[in-house]
């Protein structure tokens, strides 16, 4: 299994009291699945992603990514997991203003140390997925929405993750646009990635074949879909 | 993460914000080209003043004596005897009468100016060259003749045109028949070691209205042994005198020291109130490097979720302080530089910029940045990625 959430719970101390983010969250996913999690705001959706992504760890309970152990790793330890595993796609694209398209997309590959020869290579290969080979010199701010969550995608597949964790990629885009970027994350997909949707979205949601709904920071549904074309 | 791809990103977002970049970087703008400016003036007032020191003679050794209480009072002639003794570590010998404020006229022509009283051997010792007609010697000396050499200053003021060799002219009413004319040493200028006479020590007694003579100079037969010449004649006049107090020998080297240590502490003292300008300047690029971060919480949020480790950000910011601070360092120094030569100018000095100073300066002002921008650095370096990704 590529993940395994074994009675993963998340506590926040506030004041006196303490919030249970995730209380008890259980499931596994296998490598080429597409999975949405499901869930309104406070259901622990954004816990349960930031866990997954490596970005935070477990209050109690064991995640095992890849088989290994990423329950209680220091700060650096986490950050080269996400480097070479997890592949970000965020709601508000997070590309770096003052670089241009290709730099932005070589940055996690920057991070990794790899040779500049590679490095080219490997950013040619992930724009021209996402269909912006011709716009490497961009700066962002000179694309469209879309366009820049495609970018977001090609530098979240430079890497080769294990994972590519969507984070409402949708959320800032038409809903024209937003389906293109839907069926590019099927194709992706489809070509044996696996890919985490969190959203709030059953609509969006139906892209995914998988569909796992939190409330209160607990499962209340783990179904399998279709997986119907957006 | 490269060092060279830091350093680009750096610069591009100084360039980002020229007006800010600039204000972050006066204060070590301002304290660089301080510290340059101040040590090129010094560095060039002490290498004026040892070259005019050098220019009199490195081995010259000056004798005062006071010595009027005592019983005995040295002649001339006996110094002058030791000095023939002591050829060992003396070259020679000449008393040194200097008379300041006398009117020289030829005709209309007429200037205030200094006579020195020499032997035949003044100019040896002095380091004097003669560029036309002779020096006086041992004879005209010896008779007490009214001749002189002139300074070049002197020989071009009183003598526009005509040849001065064989031309009498009057100093304080006296006399006096020009034999010589010296080679120019100080650039020929009024007030310069050019402004000046030279006589034989025995005819400049109706200048100075004494008797007695009471300086000598002596020049050691080399460098080395300086040293050794100053501790003969000491001991010489030890014979002559039961106080020590009665005279006094100094070399040029001894003076040229303490020249040399005043304005040791003097750089040192204005370095430091310079240096006090960097440290501002240093805080002034902390300050901006703190509001930096803050502004830039999202885009750290953003590299960490990229697989940017702790060092990664920190060297970050650390290569964009010391870059700001740098080319603040680079900005100082090019207006030290021309500053120093400006005000050299205007002062008249020879300021010169020393290379070391550029080093050490360009060295401080990017120590400076590593310094002061490893607290903010350290504090970007630390931010939690969540909440960085979440910062508005």
């Amino acid at each position: 299994m590529l993940i395994v959430f074994d009675n993963v719970s998340k506590i926040y101390k506030i004041g006196d009291g303490e919030v249970r983010a995730a209380d008890g969250i259980s499931f596994s996913a296998a490598r080429g699945e597409f999975i949405a999690i499901i869930g309104q705001s406070g259901s622990g959706k954004s816990t349960c992603m930031n866990i997954i992504g490596a970005l935070d760890t477990p209050t109690s309970g064991k995640y095992y990514l890849d088989g290994q152990d990423v329950s209680a790793l220091s700060d650096d330890k986490l950050a080269a997991i996400r480097n070479r595993t997890i592949g970000f796609v965020f709601q508000q694209y997070n590309l770096i203003a003052k670089l241009n398209v290709a730099e932005n997309v070589e940055l996690p590959l920057l991070y990794s140390g790899m040779a500049r020869a590679e490095r080219q290579e490997r950013v040619g290969a992930a724009l021209a997925k996402v269909g912006l080979s011709d716009r490497g010199r961009h700066m962002p701010n000179q694309l469209s929405g879309g366009q820049q969550q495609r970018v977001s995608i090609a530098r979240a597949l430079v890497v080769n993750p294990s994972i590519i964790l969507a984070d409402e990629p949708t959320g800032a885009l038409d809903s024209q646009t937003g389906k293109e970027v839907l069926s590019l994350l099927r194709q992706l997909n489809s070509e044996g990635n696996t890919i985490i949707l969190i959203t709030h979205d059953t609509e969006i949601a139906a892209a995914a074949q998988r569909h796992i709904r939190l409330q209160d920071g607990r499962v209340i549904a783990d179904e399998q879909r279709g997986g119907t074309a957006a | 993460m490269k060092l060279w791809q830091a350093f680009r990103l750096a610069l591009k977002s100084i360039l980002g914000s020229k007006m800010r970049s600039f204000l972050t970087m006066l204060g070590v703008i301002i304290g660089v080209a301080a510290v340059i400016v101040l040590v090129s003036l010094v560095n060039g007032f002490s290498s004026d003043m040892s070259s005019s020191f050098e220019s009199m003679g490195t081995n010259l050794i000056q004798v005062s004596v006071f010595g009027r209480g005592g019983n005995t009072v040295v002649r001339p002639a006996a110094l002058m005897d030791f000095g023939e003794e002591r050829r060992d570590v003396l070259a020679g010998v000449s008393p040194s009468v200097t008379v300041n404020g006398v009117t020289a006229k030829v005709g209309n022509n007429n200037l205030t100016t200094t006579v020195y009283g020499g032997s035949e051997s003044f100019h040896h010792i002095r380091n004097f060259e003669v560029e036309r007609g002779g020096f006086f010697n041992y004879i005209q000396v010896e008779a007490r003749r009214k001749v002189c050499v002139l300074g070049s200053y002197t020989a071009a003021t009183l003598f526009p045109l005509e040849n001065p060799i064989g031309q009498d002219i009057r100093l304080n009413g006296n006399k006096y028949t020009v034999v010589g004319v010296l080679a120019a040493k100080d650039g020929g200028e009024e007030s310069s070691a050019d402004d000046m006479i030279v006589a034989p020590y025995t005819a400049v007694t109706p200048l100075s209205q004494q008797g007695g003579v009471s300086s000598y100079v002596f020049s050691a037969a080399d460098k080395d042994s300086v040293d050794a010449a100053m501790a003969a004649i000491e001991d010489f006049l030890a014979g002559y005198f039961a106080d020590s107090d009665s005279y006094r020998v100094f070399n040029q080297a001894n003076l040229l020291e303490n020249i040399n240590e005043l304005t040791g502490t003097l750089t040192l003292v204005l370095v430091g109130i310079a240096a006090i300008s960097l440290l501002v300047g240093g805080i002034g690029i902390m300050n901006i490097m703190l509001v930096s971060v803050t502004e830039r919480t999202k885009e750290i949020g953003v590299r960490k979720s990229l697989g940017a480790k702790r060092r990664d950000i920190r060297l970050q910011f650390l290569i964009e302080a010391a870059t700001v601070s740098a080319l603040g360092g680079l900005i100082g120094i090019a207006v030290g530089a021309g500053g120093s030569v400006l005000i050299g100018n205007m002062m008249e000095l020879s300021a010169v910029v020393s290379p070391n100073a550029v080093l050490i300066a360009f060295s401080v002002s990017v120590a400076i940045g590593v310094v002061f921008g490893y607290f903010p650095a350290a504090a970007a370096s630390k931010l939690n990625p969540i909440d960085a990704l979440r910062y508005e």
